[in-house]
Protein backbone atom coordinates (compact mmCIF):
# COMPACT_ATOMS: atom_id res chain seq x y z
CA UNK A 1 0.00 0.00 0.00
CA UNK A 2 1.19 3.47 -0.91
CA UNK A 3 1.48 5.35 2.39
CA UNK A 4 2.89 8.59 0.95
CA UNK A 5 -0.10 9.68 -1.12
CA UNK A 6 -2.66 6.87 -0.98
CA UNK A 7 -5.45 6.70 -3.52
CA UNK A 8 -8.62 6.27 -1.43
CA UNK A 9 -12.31 5.98 -2.33
CA UNK A 10 -14.66 7.10 0.46
CA UNK A 11 -18.32 6.17 0.92
CA UNK A 12 -20.61 8.32 3.08
CA UNK A 13 -24.27 7.42 3.74
CA UNK A 14 -24.94 8.64 7.29
CA UNK A 15 -27.92 10.87 6.51
CA UNK A 16 -29.63 11.99 3.30
CA UNK A 17 -26.61 12.43 1.01
CA UNK A 18 -24.98 9.53 -0.81
CA UNK A 19 -21.41 10.72 -1.10
CA UNK A 20 -18.59 9.07 -3.06
CA UNK A 21 -15.24 10.83 -2.95
CA UNK A 22 -11.81 9.95 -4.27
CA UNK A 23 -8.57 11.51 -3.00
CA UNK A 24 -4.87 10.95 -3.61
CA UNK A 25 -3.12 11.94 -0.40
CA UNK A 26 -4.50 15.44 0.20
CA UNK A 27 -5.52 16.00 -3.39
CA UNK A 28 -9.23 15.91 -4.21
CA UNK A 29 -9.95 13.94 -7.39
CA UNK A 30 -13.74 13.47 -7.21
CA UNK A 31 -16.58 14.45 -4.89
CA UNK A 32 -19.93 13.14 -6.10
CA UNK A 33 -22.96 13.87 -3.91
CA UNK A 34 -26.42 12.52 -4.61
CA UNK A 35 -29.03 13.99 -2.26
CA UNK A 36 -32.48 12.66 -1.41
CA UNK A 37 -33.45 16.03 0.10
CA UNK A 38 -36.27 16.62 -2.38
CA UNK A 39 -37.93 13.34 -1.33
CA UNK A 40 -37.96 14.50 2.30
CA UNK A 41 -39.43 17.91 1.52
CA UNK A 42 -43.02 16.69 1.68
CA UNK A 43 -42.43 15.29 5.17
CA UNK A 44 -40.73 18.44 6.48
CA UNK A 45 -37.63 16.56 7.65
CA UNK A 46 -35.35 13.64 6.87
CA UNK A 47 -37.24 10.32 6.95
CA UNK A 48 -34.70 7.57 7.75
CA UNK A 49 -36.37 4.85 5.66
CA UNK A 50 -36.69 7.17 2.65
CA UNK A 51 -33.02 8.14 3.00
CA UNK A 52 -31.86 4.52 3.24
CA UNK A 53 -33.85 3.48 0.15
CA UNK A 54 -32.37 6.38 -1.79
CA UNK A 55 -28.80 5.39 -0.82
CA UNK A 56 -29.25 1.92 -2.29
CA UNK A 57 -30.42 3.34 -5.61
CA UNK A 58 -27.83 6.11 -5.74
CA UNK A 59 -24.74 4.04 -4.88
CA UNK A 60 -23.85 2.55 -8.26
CA UNK A 61 -24.44 5.73 -10.31
CA UNK A 62 -22.41 7.77 -7.80
CA UNK A 63 -19.57 5.22 -7.78
CA UNK A 64 -19.50 5.16 -11.57
CA UNK A 65 -19.45 8.95 -11.81
CA UNK A 66 -16.76 9.36 -9.15
CA UNK A 67 -14.41 6.89 -10.80
CA UNK A 68 -14.93 8.54 -14.20
CA UNK A 69 -14.41 12.05 -12.78
CA UNK A 70 -11.23 11.02 -10.97
CA UNK A 71 -9.95 9.35 -14.14
CA UNK A 72 -8.62 6.36 -12.21
CA UNK A 73 -8.80 2.60 -12.52
CA UNK A 74 -10.46 0.87 -9.57
CA UNK A 75 -7.47 -1.46 -9.41
CA UNK A 76 -5.23 1.56 -8.69
CA UNK A 77 -6.99 2.24 -5.35
CA UNK A 78 -4.94 1.76 -2.21
CA UNK A 79 -7.96 1.51 0.09
CA UNK A 80 -11.72 1.89 0.49
CA UNK A 81 -13.05 4.09 3.31
CA UNK A 82 -16.53 4.29 4.79
CA UNK A 83 -18.48 6.12 7.48
CA UNK A 84 -19.21 3.73 10.35
CA UNK A 85 -21.08 6.39 12.37
CA UNK A 86 -22.55 8.44 13.88
CA UNK A 87 -25.71 8.82 11.79
CA UNK A 88 -28.96 7.07 10.89
CA UNK A 89 -28.30 3.37 11.36
CA UNK A 90 -30.34 2.06 8.40
CA UNK A 91 -28.64 4.58 6.14
CA UNK A 92 -25.17 3.84 7.50
CA UNK A 93 -25.65 0.10 6.93
CA UNK A 94 -26.05 0.58 3.19
CA UNK A 95 -22.64 2.23 3.00
CA UNK A 96 -21.00 -0.31 5.31
CA UNK A 97 -22.31 -3.28 3.30
CA UNK A 98 -21.27 -1.70 0.01
CA UNK A 99 -17.82 -0.63 1.22
CA UNK A 100 -16.91 -4.06 2.60
CA UNK A 101 -17.97 -5.77 -0.62
CA UNK A 102 -16.19 -3.21 -2.80
CA UNK A 103 -12.97 -3.62 -0.82
CA UNK A 104 -13.20 -7.42 -1.12
CA UNK A 105 -14.01 -7.26 -4.83
CA UNK A 106 -10.79 -5.28 -5.36
CA UNK A 107 -8.75 -7.14 -2.72
CA UNK A 108 -8.01 -3.79 -0.99
CA UNK A 109 -7.95 -2.86 2.71
CA UNK A 110 -10.89 -1.03 4.28
CA UNK A 111 -10.87 1.88 6.74
CA UNK A 112 -14.03 2.53 8.79
CA UNK A 113 -14.02 6.09 10.09
CA UNK A 114 -15.96 8.62 12.15
CA UNK A 115 -18.33 10.96 10.30
CA UNK A 116 -17.80 13.95 12.59
CA UNK A 117 -14.02 13.69 12.45
CA UNK A 118 -14.46 13.37 8.68
CA UNK A 119 -15.97 16.87 8.65
CA UNK A 120 -12.73 18.11 10.21
CA UNK A 121 -10.69 16.01 7.78
CA UNK A 122 -12.33 17.77 4.82
CA UNK A 123 -10.16 20.76 5.59
CA UNK A 124 -6.94 19.07 4.45
CA UNK A 125 -8.32 19.02 0.89
CA UNK A 126 -8.52 22.82 0.69
CA UNK A 127 -5.75 24.96 -0.74
CA UNK A 128 -5.14 26.95 2.45
CA UNK A 129 -2.28 24.68 3.44
CA UNK A 130 -2.23 22.07 6.17
CA UNK A 131 -4.45 22.44 9.20
CA UNK A 132 -2.54 23.45 12.31
CA UNK A 133 -3.22 21.85 15.66
CA UNK A 134 -4.80 22.16 18.03
CA UNK A 135 -7.99 23.61 16.56
CA UNK A 136 -11.55 24.03 17.75
CA UNK A 137 -14.11 22.68 15.25
CA UNK A 138 -17.76 23.72 15.16
CA UNK A 139 -19.84 21.27 13.11
CA UNK A 140 -23.40 22.33 12.38
CA UNK A 141 -25.90 20.53 10.17
CA UNK A 142 -29.40 19.12 10.11
CA UNK A 143 -28.08 16.04 11.91
CA UNK A 144 -25.57 17.37 14.40
CA UNK A 145 -24.33 20.40 16.32
CA UNK A 146 -20.97 19.60 17.87
CA UNK A 147 -18.02 21.49 19.27
CA UNK A 148 -14.74 19.59 19.11
CA UNK A 149 -11.22 20.13 20.34
CA UNK A 150 -8.94 18.58 17.74
CA UNK A 151 -5.41 18.12 19.03
CA UNK A 152 -4.58 15.72 16.23
CA UNK A 153 -6.87 14.71 13.38
CA UNK A 154 -5.88 11.05 13.40
CA UNK A 155 -5.29 10.43 17.08
CA UNK A 156 -6.74 12.98 19.47
CA UNK A 157 -10.23 14.47 19.12
CA UNK A 158 -12.31 15.48 22.12
CA UNK A 159 -16.00 16.34 22.21
CA UNK A 160 -16.41 19.58 24.17
CA UNK A 161 -20.15 19.84 23.67
CA UNK A 162 -23.09 19.06 21.45
CA UNK A 163 -26.80 19.71 21.20
CA UNK A 164 -28.86 18.21 23.98
CA UNK A 165 -32.02 18.23 21.84
CA UNK A 166 -32.44 19.43 18.22
CA UNK A 167 -29.58 19.97 15.79
CA UNK A 168 -29.29 23.60 14.62
CA UNK A 169 -30.31 22.63 11.08
CA UNK A 170 -33.41 20.91 12.47
CA UNK A 171 -34.35 24.10 14.33
CA UNK A 172 -34.17 26.01 11.03
CA UNK A 173 -36.50 23.42 9.44
CA UNK A 174 -39.01 23.59 12.29
CA UNK A 175 -39.09 27.38 12.47
CA UNK A 176 -39.47 27.55 8.69
CA UNK A 177 -42.56 25.40 9.07
CA UNK A 178 -43.96 27.69 11.77
CA UNK A 179 -43.48 30.61 9.39
CA UNK A 180 -44.99 28.73 6.44
CA UNK A 181 -41.68 28.51 4.58
CA UNK A 182 -40.59 25.43 2.58
CA UNK A 183 -38.12 22.67 3.52
CA UNK A 184 -35.17 22.75 3.94
CA UNK A 185 -35.59 25.72 6.25
CA UNK A 186 -32.04 27.10 6.25
CA UNK A 187 -31.92 28.78 2.84
CA UNK A 188 -35.53 30.04 3.11
CA UNK A 189 -35.05 31.57 6.56
CA UNK A 190 -31.86 33.14 5.26
CA UNK A 191 -33.67 34.63 2.26
CA UNK A 192 -36.55 36.07 4.30
CA UNK A 193 -34.25 37.25 7.12
CA UNK A 194 -32.32 39.49 4.73
CA UNK A 195 -35.24 41.97 4.88
CA UNK A 196 -35.72 41.69 8.64
CA UNK A 197 -34.31 43.28 11.78
CA UNK A 198 -32.26 40.74 13.80
CA UNK A 199 -32.81 42.85 16.93
CA UNK A 200 -36.60 43.15 16.50
CA UNK A 201 -37.37 40.29 18.92
CA UNK A 202 -35.10 39.02 21.68
CA UNK A 203 -35.46 35.23 21.47
CA UNK A 204 -33.82 33.10 24.18
CA UNK A 205 -30.21 31.91 23.84
CA UNK A 206 -30.29 28.28 24.99
CA UNK A 207 -27.86 27.13 27.71
CA UNK A 208 -26.17 30.52 28.08
CA UNK A 209 -27.47 31.52 31.52
CA UNK A 210 -24.93 31.28 34.37
CA UNK A 211 -26.83 28.36 35.95
CA UNK A 212 -26.58 26.37 32.70
CA UNK A 213 -22.99 27.28 31.95
CA UNK A 214 -21.58 25.13 34.77
CA UNK A 215 -22.88 21.90 33.35
CA UNK A 216 -23.41 22.83 29.69
CA UNK A 217 -20.69 25.34 28.93
CA UNK A 218 -20.20 24.03 25.38
CA UNK A 219 -23.54 22.31 24.85
CA UNK A 220 -26.37 23.64 22.73
CA UNK A 221 -30.15 23.55 22.97
CA UNK A 222 -32.50 24.77 20.27
CA UNK A 223 -35.75 23.19 21.34
CA UNK A 224 -36.66 26.04 23.72
CA UNK A 225 -35.85 28.62 21.06
CA UNK A 226 -38.11 26.87 18.57
CA UNK A 227 -40.94 26.81 21.13
CA UNK A 228 -40.39 30.49 21.93
CA UNK A 229 -40.70 31.37 18.25
CA UNK A 230 -43.85 29.27 17.91
CA UNK A 231 -45.41 30.90 20.97
CA UNK A 232 -44.52 34.42 19.77
CA UNK A 233 -46.07 33.76 16.36
CA UNK A 234 -49.20 32.07 17.74
CA UNK A 235 -49.96 34.89 20.14
CA UNK A 236 -49.83 37.42 17.26
CA UNK A 237 -51.92 35.23 14.98
CA UNK A 238 -54.52 34.55 17.69
CA UNK A 239 -54.82 38.30 18.24
CA UNK A 240 -55.41 38.73 14.52
CA UNK A 241 -52.18 40.64 14.09
CA UNK A 242 -49.92 40.43 11.07
CA UNK A 243 -46.79 38.35 11.81
CA UNK A 244 -43.63 40.17 10.73
CA UNK A 245 -42.08 37.09 9.09
CA UNK A 246 -38.85 38.81 8.11
CA UNK A 247 -38.22 40.11 11.64
CA UNK A 248 -39.04 36.74 13.22
CA UNK A 249 -36.74 34.93 10.78
CA UNK A 250 -33.90 37.42 11.29
CA UNK A 251 -34.26 37.41 15.09
CA UNK A 252 -34.42 33.60 15.24
CA UNK A 253 -31.40 33.24 12.98
CA UNK A 254 -29.49 35.75 15.09
CA UNK A 255 -30.26 33.81 18.26
CA UNK A 256 -28.94 30.55 16.75
CA UNK A 257 -25.83 32.15 15.32
CA UNK A 258 -25.14 34.11 18.50
CA UNK A 259 -25.06 30.95 20.60
CA UNK A 260 -23.08 28.91 18.08
CA UNK A 261 -20.36 31.48 17.57
CA UNK A 262 -20.11 32.71 21.17
CA UNK A 263 -19.66 29.17 22.51
CA UNK A 264 -17.12 28.34 19.80
CA UNK A 265 -15.08 31.49 20.50
CA UNK A 266 -15.36 30.83 24.25
CA UNK A 267 -13.86 27.38 23.68
CA UNK A 268 -10.99 28.94 21.71
CA UNK A 269 -10.29 31.33 24.59
CA UNK A 270 -10.71 28.76 27.38
CA UNK A 271 -8.33 26.31 25.74
CA UNK A 272 -5.96 28.95 24.38
CA UNK A 273 -6.52 27.70 20.84
CA UNK A 274 -6.30 30.50 18.26
CA UNK A 275 -7.91 28.46 15.46
CA UNK A 276 -11.54 27.72 14.63
CA UNK A 277 -12.77 25.45 11.86
CA UNK A 278 -16.39 25.41 10.65
CA UNK A 279 -18.06 22.42 9.00
CA UNK A 280 -21.49 20.97 8.21
CA UNK A 281 -24.26 22.12 5.89
CA UNK A 282 -25.36 25.08 8.02
CA UNK A 283 -22.06 26.72 7.06
CA UNK A 284 -23.91 27.67 3.86
CA UNK A 285 -25.58 30.35 5.99
CA UNK A 286 -23.93 33.63 5.02
CA UNK A 287 -24.82 35.32 8.30
CA UNK A 288 -23.16 32.52 10.29
CA UNK A 289 -19.95 32.94 8.30
CA UNK A 290 -20.10 36.71 8.73
CA UNK A 291 -20.64 36.70 12.51
CA UNK A 292 -18.07 33.92 12.97
CA UNK A 293 -15.53 35.98 11.03
CA UNK A 294 -16.23 39.16 13.05
CA UNK A 295 -15.95 37.41 16.39
CA UNK A 296 -12.92 35.36 15.36
CA UNK A 297 -11.11 38.48 14.19
CA UNK A 298 -11.81 40.41 17.36
CA UNK A 299 -10.72 37.44 19.48
CA UNK A 300 -7.53 36.95 17.47
CA UNK A 301 -8.70 33.57 16.23
CA UNK A 302 -7.91 32.31 12.74
CA UNK A 303 -11.11 31.07 11.05
CA UNK A 304 -11.15 28.29 8.44
CA UNK A 305 -14.14 27.29 6.38
CA UNK A 306 -13.72 24.54 3.75
CA UNK A 307 -15.44 24.93 0.37
CA UNK A 308 -19.18 24.40 0.71
CA UNK A 309 -19.14 21.10 -1.27
CA UNK A 310 -16.75 19.80 1.40
CA UNK A 311 -18.85 21.15 4.31
CA UNK A 312 -22.05 19.25 3.58
CA UNK A 313 -21.92 15.50 4.08
CA UNK A 314 -19.67 14.01 1.40
CA UNK A 315 -17.47 11.03 0.60
CA UNK A 316 -14.33 13.06 -0.05
CA UNK A 317 -14.00 13.97 3.64
CA UNK A 318 -14.24 10.28 4.54
CA UNK A 319 -11.58 9.40 1.96
CA UNK A 320 -9.45 12.32 3.21
CA UNK A 321 -9.60 11.18 6.84
CA UNK A 322 -8.70 7.61 5.84
CA UNK A 323 -5.87 8.95 3.70
CA UNK A 324 -4.48 10.83 6.72
CA UNK A 325 -4.77 7.67 8.83
CA UNK A 326 -2.93 5.65 6.18
CA UNK A 327 -0.18 8.27 5.93
CA UNK A 328 0.18 8.05 9.72
CA UNK A 329 0.66 4.30 9.43
CA UNK A 330 -2.75 3.18 10.72
CA UNK A 331 -3.65 -0.45 10.13
CA UNK A 332 -6.86 -1.26 8.19
CA UNK A 333 -10.13 -2.01 9.96
CA UNK A 334 -11.26 -5.62 10.24
CA UNK A 335 -14.22 -6.87 8.22
CA UNK A 336 -16.36 -7.11 11.36
CA UNK A 337 -17.30 -3.51 12.19
CA UNK A 338 -20.90 -2.41 11.93
CA UNK A 339 -22.90 0.78 11.64
CA UNK A 340 -22.77 2.67 14.94
CA UNK A 341 -25.40 5.40 15.09
CA UNK A 342 -23.89 6.89 18.26
CA UNK A 343 -20.18 6.44 17.55
CA UNK A 344 -18.25 8.83 19.88
CA UNK A 345 -15.78 11.28 18.29
CA UNK A 346 -12.96 9.71 20.23
CA UNK A 347 -13.33 6.67 17.96
CA UNK A 348 -11.69 8.24 14.91
CA UNK A 349 -11.25 4.85 13.25
CA UNK A 350 -13.33 1.77 14.00
CA UNK A 351 -11.48 -1.52 14.03
CA UNK B 1 -15.43 -20.44 -19.54
CA UNK B 2 -16.90 -21.40 -16.24
CA UNK B 3 -19.67 -19.55 -14.50
CA UNK B 4 -18.60 -18.35 -11.06
CA UNK B 5 -21.49 -16.98 -9.01
CA UNK B 6 -21.22 -15.16 -5.70
CA UNK B 7 -24.70 -15.34 -4.15
CA UNK B 8 -25.75 -12.88 -1.45
CA UNK B 9 -28.99 -12.80 0.52
CA UNK B 10 -29.86 -10.79 3.63
CA UNK B 11 -33.63 -10.88 3.33
CA UNK B 12 -33.84 -12.95 6.53
CA UNK B 13 -30.47 -13.65 8.18
CA UNK B 14 -27.20 -13.37 6.28
CA UNK B 15 -26.34 -16.02 3.70
CA UNK B 16 -23.44 -16.05 1.24
CA UNK B 17 -22.39 -18.78 -1.19
CA UNK B 18 -20.01 -19.41 -4.05
CA UNK B 19 -21.48 -21.56 -6.83
CA UNK B 20 -19.26 -22.66 -9.71
CA UNK B 21 -20.97 -24.15 -12.77
CA UNK B 22 -23.98 -25.06 -10.66
CA UNK B 23 -21.98 -26.70 -7.87
CA UNK B 24 -21.98 -25.15 -4.40
CA UNK B 25 -18.34 -24.66 -3.44
CA UNK B 26 -18.80 -22.77 -0.18
CA UNK B 27 -21.70 -21.55 1.93
CA UNK B 28 -22.04 -19.48 5.13
CA UNK B 29 -25.37 -18.76 6.74
CA UNK B 30 -26.83 -17.44 9.97
CA UNK B 31 -30.43 -16.71 10.97
CA UNK B 32 -29.24 -13.68 13.00
CA UNK B 33 -31.38 -10.77 11.83
CA UNK B 34 -29.53 -8.08 13.80
CA UNK B 35 -25.99 -8.16 12.44
CA UNK B 36 -26.12 -8.13 8.63
CA UNK B 37 -23.68 -5.23 8.24
CA UNK B 38 -21.19 -6.80 10.68
CA UNK B 39 -21.28 -10.26 9.11
CA UNK B 40 -21.61 -9.73 5.37
CA UNK B 41 -17.95 -8.90 4.70
CA UNK B 42 -16.35 -11.80 6.53
CA UNK B 43 -18.83 -14.28 5.00
CA UNK B 44 -17.97 -13.10 1.49
CA UNK B 45 -14.28 -13.34 2.33
CA UNK B 46 -14.59 -16.81 3.89
CA UNK B 47 -16.68 -18.32 1.11
CA UNK B 48 -14.37 -17.03 -1.63
CA UNK B 49 -11.33 -18.34 0.24
CA UNK B 50 -12.93 -21.73 0.91
CA UNK B 51 -13.99 -22.03 -2.73
CA UNK B 52 -10.47 -21.12 -3.85
CA UNK B 53 -11.84 -18.27 -5.93
CA UNK B 54 -10.32 -14.81 -6.27
CA UNK B 55 -12.66 -11.83 -6.56
CA UNK B 56 -11.65 -11.16 -10.16
CA UNK B 57 -12.76 -14.70 -11.12
CA UNK B 58 -16.37 -14.01 -10.07
CA UNK B 59 -18.43 -13.67 -13.25
CA UNK B 60 -21.88 -13.08 -11.72
CA UNK B 61 -23.27 -11.83 -8.42
CA UNK B 62 -26.73 -13.14 -7.51
CA UNK B 63 -28.58 -10.75 -5.21
CA UNK B 64 -31.64 -11.72 -3.17
CA UNK B 65 -33.85 -8.64 -3.54
CA UNK B 66 -36.35 -9.77 -0.92
CA UNK B 67 -39.08 -9.72 0.10
CA UNK B 68 -37.74 -8.92 3.53
CA UNK B 69 -37.87 -6.39 6.33
CA UNK B 70 -36.29 -3.16 5.18
CA UNK B 71 -33.07 -2.53 7.03
CA UNK B 72 -31.22 -5.82 6.77
CA UNK B 73 -32.41 -6.57 3.25
CA UNK B 74 -30.56 -3.54 1.90
CA UNK B 75 -27.18 -4.59 3.35
CA UNK B 76 -26.92 -7.63 1.10
CA UNK B 77 -28.23 -5.84 -1.97
CA UNK B 78 -25.75 -2.99 -1.48
CA UNK B 79 -22.94 -5.50 -0.95
CA UNK B 80 -23.88 -7.51 -4.03
CA UNK B 81 -24.14 -4.40 -6.18
CA UNK B 82 -20.82 -2.98 -4.97
CA UNK B 83 -19.05 -6.32 -5.38
CA UNK B 84 -20.33 -6.63 -8.95
CA UNK B 85 -19.19 -3.06 -9.63
CA UNK B 86 -15.71 -3.67 -8.26
CA UNK B 87 -15.18 -7.10 -9.81
CA UNK B 88 -16.68 -6.15 -13.17
CA UNK B 89 -19.19 -8.98 -12.71
CA UNK B 90 -22.81 -9.12 -13.86
CA UNK B 91 -25.40 -8.45 -11.16
CA UNK B 92 -28.38 -10.83 -11.13
CA UNK B 93 -31.25 -9.46 -9.01
CA UNK B 94 -33.53 -12.31 -7.86
CA UNK B 95 -36.57 -13.08 -5.76
CA UNK B 96 -35.44 -14.55 -2.43
CA UNK B 97 -38.60 -16.69 -2.08
CA UNK B 98 -37.68 -18.46 -5.33
CA UNK B 99 -34.53 -19.80 -3.66
CA UNK B 100 -36.60 -21.25 -0.80
CA UNK B 101 -39.04 -22.78 -3.25
CA UNK B 102 -36.21 -24.45 -5.14
CA UNK B 103 -34.69 -25.78 -1.91
CA UNK B 104 -38.01 -27.47 -1.03
CA UNK B 105 -39.20 -28.52 -4.49
CA UNK B 106 -35.96 -29.66 -6.14
CA UNK B 107 -36.42 -33.08 -7.69
CA UNK B 108 -40.08 -32.98 -6.72
CA UNK B 109 -42.03 -31.35 -9.54
CA UNK B 110 -45.73 -30.73 -9.46
CA UNK B 111 -46.04 -30.06 -5.77
CA UNK B 112 -47.61 -26.89 -4.45
CA UNK B 113 -45.77 -24.73 -1.97
CA UNK B 114 -46.43 -21.53 -0.05
CA UNK B 115 -43.46 -19.47 1.12
CA UNK B 116 -44.01 -16.74 3.69
CA UNK B 117 -41.81 -14.16 5.39
CA UNK B 118 -42.77 -12.25 8.50
CA UNK B 119 -43.48 -8.70 7.32
CA UNK B 120 -44.09 -7.50 10.90
CA UNK B 121 -47.20 -5.69 12.04
CA UNK B 122 -49.15 -8.95 11.78
CA UNK B 123 -48.62 -9.24 8.04
CA UNK B 124 -46.71 -11.68 5.84
CA UNK B 125 -44.99 -11.62 2.51
CA UNK B 126 -46.46 -14.56 0.60
CA UNK B 127 -45.51 -16.41 -2.61
CA UNK B 128 -47.32 -19.45 -4.10
CA UNK B 129 -45.51 -22.04 -6.20
CA UNK B 130 -46.61 -24.88 -8.41
CA UNK B 131 -43.63 -27.21 -8.75
CA UNK B 132 -40.68 -26.78 -11.08
CA UNK B 133 -40.60 -26.20 -14.81
CA UNK B 134 -38.55 -28.14 -17.38
CA UNK B 135 -35.48 -26.05 -16.61
CA UNK B 136 -35.72 -26.89 -12.91
CA UNK B 137 -36.85 -23.39 -11.92
CA UNK B 138 -39.77 -22.93 -9.48
CA UNK B 139 -43.09 -21.88 -11.06
CA UNK B 140 -44.37 -18.93 -9.04
CA UNK B 141 -48.04 -18.33 -9.77
CA UNK B 142 -48.74 -15.74 -7.10
CA UNK B 143 -46.75 -13.12 -5.22
CA UNK B 144 -44.67 -12.01 -3.59
CA UNK B 145 -47.45 -9.99 -2.04
CA UNK B 146 -48.32 -8.69 1.39
CA UNK B 147 -51.18 -10.45 3.21
CA UNK B 148 -52.67 -10.91 6.63
CA UNK B 149 -52.51 -14.49 7.94
CA UNK B 150 -55.83 -16.17 7.15
CA UNK B 151 -56.11 -14.37 3.81
CA UNK B 152 -54.39 -17.31 2.17
CA UNK B 153 -55.01 -21.02 2.47
CA UNK B 154 -51.92 -23.16 2.86
CA UNK B 155 -53.80 -26.35 3.71
CA UNK B 156 -53.52 -27.88 0.24
CA UNK B 157 -49.86 -27.01 -0.07
CA UNK B 158 -46.54 -27.35 1.61
CA UNK B 159 -45.88 -24.34 3.78
CA UNK B 160 -42.48 -22.84 4.48
CA UNK B 161 -41.61 -19.91 6.71
CA UNK B 162 -38.62 -18.09 5.27
CA UNK B 163 -36.66 -17.80 8.49
CA UNK B 164 -33.46 -18.47 6.56
CA UNK B 165 -32.89 -17.98 2.87
CA UNK B 166 -30.08 -20.11 1.48
CA UNK B 167 -27.69 -18.25 -0.80
CA UNK B 168 -26.49 -21.66 -1.98
CA UNK B 169 -29.90 -22.36 -3.49
CA UNK B 170 -30.09 -18.79 -4.76
CA UNK B 171 -26.82 -19.38 -6.60
CA UNK B 172 -27.96 -22.73 -7.99
CA UNK B 173 -31.17 -21.13 -9.23
CA UNK B 174 -29.19 -18.27 -10.79
CA UNK B 175 -27.14 -20.82 -12.70
CA UNK B 176 -30.29 -22.59 -13.96
CA UNK B 177 -31.91 -19.30 -14.96
CA UNK B 178 -28.76 -18.21 -16.81
CA UNK B 179 -28.63 -21.57 -18.59
CA UNK B 180 -32.28 -21.27 -19.59
CA UNK B 181 -31.91 -17.65 -20.70
CA UNK B 182 -34.39 -16.39 -18.09
CA UNK B 183 -34.92 -12.75 -17.27
CA UNK B 184 -33.76 -11.47 -13.92
CA UNK B 185 -35.49 -8.78 -11.84
CA UNK B 186 -34.89 -5.07 -12.23
CA UNK B 187 -32.60 -3.56 -9.57
CA UNK B 188 -35.35 -2.78 -7.06
CA UNK B 189 -35.58 -4.13 -3.54
CA UNK B 190 -38.85 -6.00 -2.92
CA UNK B 191 -39.98 -3.96 0.07
CA UNK B 192 -43.66 -4.52 -0.86
CA UNK B 193 -44.58 -1.69 1.45
CA UNK B 194 -44.21 2.09 1.47
CA UNK B 195 -41.92 3.73 4.02
CA UNK B 196 -43.57 4.23 7.41
CA UNK B 197 -44.10 7.95 7.51
CA UNK B 198 -46.90 10.20 8.53
CA UNK B 199 -47.40 13.36 6.56
CA UNK B 200 -47.02 16.48 8.64
CA UNK B 201 -50.19 18.50 9.15
CA UNK B 202 -48.36 21.74 9.79
CA UNK B 203 -46.72 22.79 13.03
CA UNK B 204 -48.18 21.72 16.35
CA UNK B 205 -49.51 24.47 18.60
CA UNK B 206 -47.48 25.21 21.71
CA UNK B 207 -49.94 27.64 23.29
CA UNK B 208 -53.06 25.91 24.62
CA UNK B 209 -56.34 27.17 23.15
CA UNK B 210 -57.98 29.72 25.41
CA UNK B 211 -54.85 30.57 27.35
CA UNK B 212 -54.02 33.53 25.16
CA UNK B 213 -57.30 35.30 25.74
ZN1 LIG C 1 -22.46 15.61 8.79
Amino acid sequence: MNRDAPLVLGIETSCDETGIGIVRGRELLANVISSSMDEHARYGGVVPEVAARAHLEALRPALTEAVATAGIQLSDLDAVAVTSGPGLSGALMVGVGAAKALALSLDKPIYAVNHLVGHVGADVLGDEGPLEYPTIALLVSGGHTSLLLVRDLTSDVELLGETIDDAAGEAFDKVARILGLPYPGGPHIDRVAAEGDPKAIRFPRGLTLPKDMDKHRYDFSFSGLKTAVARWVEVRRDAGEEVPIADVAASFREAVIDVLTSKAIAACKDYGVPRLLLGGGVVANARLREVAQQRATSAGVQLRIPAFSLCTDNGAMIAALASELIMEGAEPSSLNFGADSTLPVTDIQVH
Amino acid sequence: MSCVILAVDTSAGTSIAVVVDGVVKAHRSTPDTMRHAEIVGSYINETLTEAGITASEVSHVAAGMGPGPFTGLRVGIAAADAFAFGAGAILLPMNSHDAIALEHLDGDRGNNLVVTTDARRKEEYVSFYNGLDDDGCPVRNYGPAIQKPGEFDAAESGYVRAEEVSAAWLGVLAQRMLGAGREFLPFEALYLRSPDVTMSNGPKRVVQEGRTK
